[in-house]
């Protein structure tokens, strides 16, 4: 199968269209950034509990930390097995197969539009967390900054793919977002989104770094809260995970749309 | 290309995989600890070839395997067994240079970004089938004149009506100039006048620019007002291909008549005119021999008060199911 190259002119397009089609739904983009504040409900927890001290955290290194992980998760948040789900079951996939692009650019303009939506939310529950908590107040350096956006960007390509995989499975199983349920409890716990990966047992923590969950959150809210050590090798297991994943998720699709049935249409 | 044939279809079948589940909670336990899956050859054995800018009707019941047959044909789904070329490429490969050339309008089903106006969807297409911007302005004015959607493209899909919708539908799916154009009941659910639209815009795309054209339509008047081949199909099987001339005396030797009398009548006094289907209250439905049509019309309107006279075709499932089992054709 061969699609045709992306480009500026069709990243352009796709990205005006979605960012258009996000903007219709900015309201529900807006809940959604609300609801991703489970990282200040565990600064709340962690700080209560007195036992971040114990794992090396003070109050304001704890709370960059879960900022940090508030606005990585908000920019690497992937929904794409839910979307491709719906348009397999109902048929929607099929025009987008018959077309000289391959389908997934359209979902992956998608998230990149419904993350320049989120945006101002995220700055404004950003600006309320320092309004409310002045003491955390930092402003990272630029090289800092631009790292930290790096493997933002590595942090969601891999859960972009994580996710595609499981959706490629739609095409034998109409029903593969189940999985991904099994695979977001993983990551809920793994990523460092509930808990620093530091503060893990030793064996635990080595076994968990060998996994690709802590570089989708932890990584880089590392960075840009000015925890992380080794972010040379960080980067290095980062594009590992990418080149590993992205082979996995071109030979499922390439074995799938061949047991594409293009139901409801 | 292979000879002239634009497309050359060879044996062609494809067998689904599918399971069934009996209600209730014992069915659904036994769905889900002991499934049995088995294959429904939706096509069998289907050969034939098609001519440049010919338009060709696929006609025959629900589930008889038309739309299986052109999802097979743009390479959407994989055959079974049997070979296809469509413009020189097979299908299944999904081969760039194909994709560029085919495209598939499916009735009821969208390719256009539902809360946005339909020129954004365009523009995306343009942008993929590699279009200069002015090329796809052109075409934009060209096929939306032809249209009669000018206007429509400003709006949000979502406020479209379902005729409106089918038009930019077309106009998203033709943008690249496709060479073949494969439609899936492309008349599904529309007005009367939707569909003549529908029909003259593809009438007058066809003489313009050569394309070749397979549509499958559940209605008659689709076949008729453009089709000059049809290919029956029942269950899977071909069992015709040929001109639409021959056929449609075979196929639908009777129309319908649906009668609406001022008075209460009596039934009997039709038996004359043709075969009773049903009456009730003031309302009957008589089957009339298409050459005594106008005969019986005249006579009925002479004799009775009538305020309300429909002509229709019989359901084109009962006349493809009538007609292979008898194969009388």
């Amino acid at each position: 199968m061969s699609y045709s190259k992306l480009n500026i002119r069709v990243i352009k397009a796709l990205f005006n269209s979605q960012y258009a089609n996000m903007l219709e739904y900015r309201v529900e983009i807006a809940l959604w950034a609300l609801s991703g504040v489970l990282p200040f409900i565990m600064l709340s927890i962690w700080k209560e509990s007195g036992a971040a001290i114990s794992y090396g955290f003070d109050g304001i290194s704890l709370s960059r930390y879960f900022l940090s992980a508030f606005l990585v998760r908000q920019f690497s948040v992937v929904w794409v097995v839910f979307s491709f789900e719906e348009d397999a079951l109902l048929g929607k996939l099929s025009p987008y197969l018959i077309q000289p692009l391959h389908p997934l650019w359209r979902y992956f303009a998608s998230h990149i539009a419904e993350q320049v939506t989120r945006l101002p939310f995220a700055l404004l529950i950003t600006f309320t967390f320092f309004f409310f908590n002045p003491d955390s107040f930092w402003i990272p350096s630029l090289m800092v900054f631009l790292l930290a956006w790096l493997s933002t960007i590595f942090a969601f390509l891999i859960a972009f793919l994580l996710q595609s995989i499981i959706a490629s499975l739609c095409f034998w199983n109409e029903k593969a977002s189940s999985l991904e349920r099994l695979l977001f409890t993983t990551y809920l716990f793994l990523s460092g989104l509930l808990a620093p990966i530091s503060s893990f047992p030793p064996n635990i923590q080595k076994i968990v770094l060998l996994t690709p969950f802590p570089y989708m959150i932890s990584f880089p809210a590392n960075i840009l809260s000015g925890l992380a050590e080794n972010i040379f090798i960080g980067f290095i297991i980062q594009i590992t995970w990418i080149s590993i994943l992205l082979p996995v998720v071109i030979l499922l699709w390439k074995a799938g749309v061949r047991k594409y049935t293009a139901m409801g249409a | 290309m292979r000879n002239r044939t634009i497309i050359e279809v060879e044996q062609l079948s494809k067998t689904y995989q599918i399971s069934d589940k009996d209600p209730g909670f014992k069915g659904t336990l036994k769905h889900f600890l002991s499934r049995k899956t088995f294959g429904v050859e939706a096509v069998k054995n289907v050969s034939f070839k098609i001519q440049p800018g010919e338009i060709v009707g696929f006609l025959g019941a629900n589930g008889a395997g038309k739309t299986t047959i052109l999802k097979m044909l743009c390479g959407l789904i994989y055959p079974s067994s049997g070979s296809i070329y469509v413009t020189g490429f097979n299908p299944a490969k999904r081969q760039h240079k194909f994709l560029k050339n085919i495209t598939l309008v499916m009735g009821q089903k969208q390719q256009l970004i539902w809360d946005l106006p339909p020129m954004d969807s365009l523009q995306v297409n343009a942008a993929i089938y590699g279009l200069s911007e002015s090329e796809a302005t052109n075409r934009i004015k060209e096929l939306s004149m032809m249209l009669e959607i000018e206007e429509e493209l400003y709006r949000p899909v979502r406020k479209l009506s379902l005729g409106q919708r089918m038009k930019t539908e077309l106009l998203a799916s033709l943008l690249h100039r496709p060479s073949v154009l494969f439609l899936d009941e492309p008349t599904l659910g529309l007005d009367v006048n939707a569909q003549a639209r529908v029909r003259s815009f593809l009438s007058e795309y066809n003489k313009k620019t050569g394309a070749t054209i397979l549509l499958t339509s559940h209605y008659m008047a689709d076949i008729t007002a453009l089709c000059s081949r049809v290919l029956c199909i029942h269950k899977g099987e071909l069992f015709y291909d040929g001109g639409l001339n021959s056929l449609t005396n075979k196929l639908t030797p009777y129309r319908e008549l649906r009668i609406e009398l001022k008075d209460k009548f009596n039934p009997n006094e039709f038996e004359n005119y043709g075969i009773i289907k049903t009456n009730r209250d003031r309302f009957i439905e008589i089957r009339v021999l298409r050459k005594e049509l106008p005969k019986v019309i005249s006579k009925i309107l002479e004799r009775f008060e009538v305020i309300d006279i429909e002509i229709k075709d019989p359901p084109i499932e009962e006349l493809i199911g009538k007609l292979f089992k008898e194969r009388r054709v």
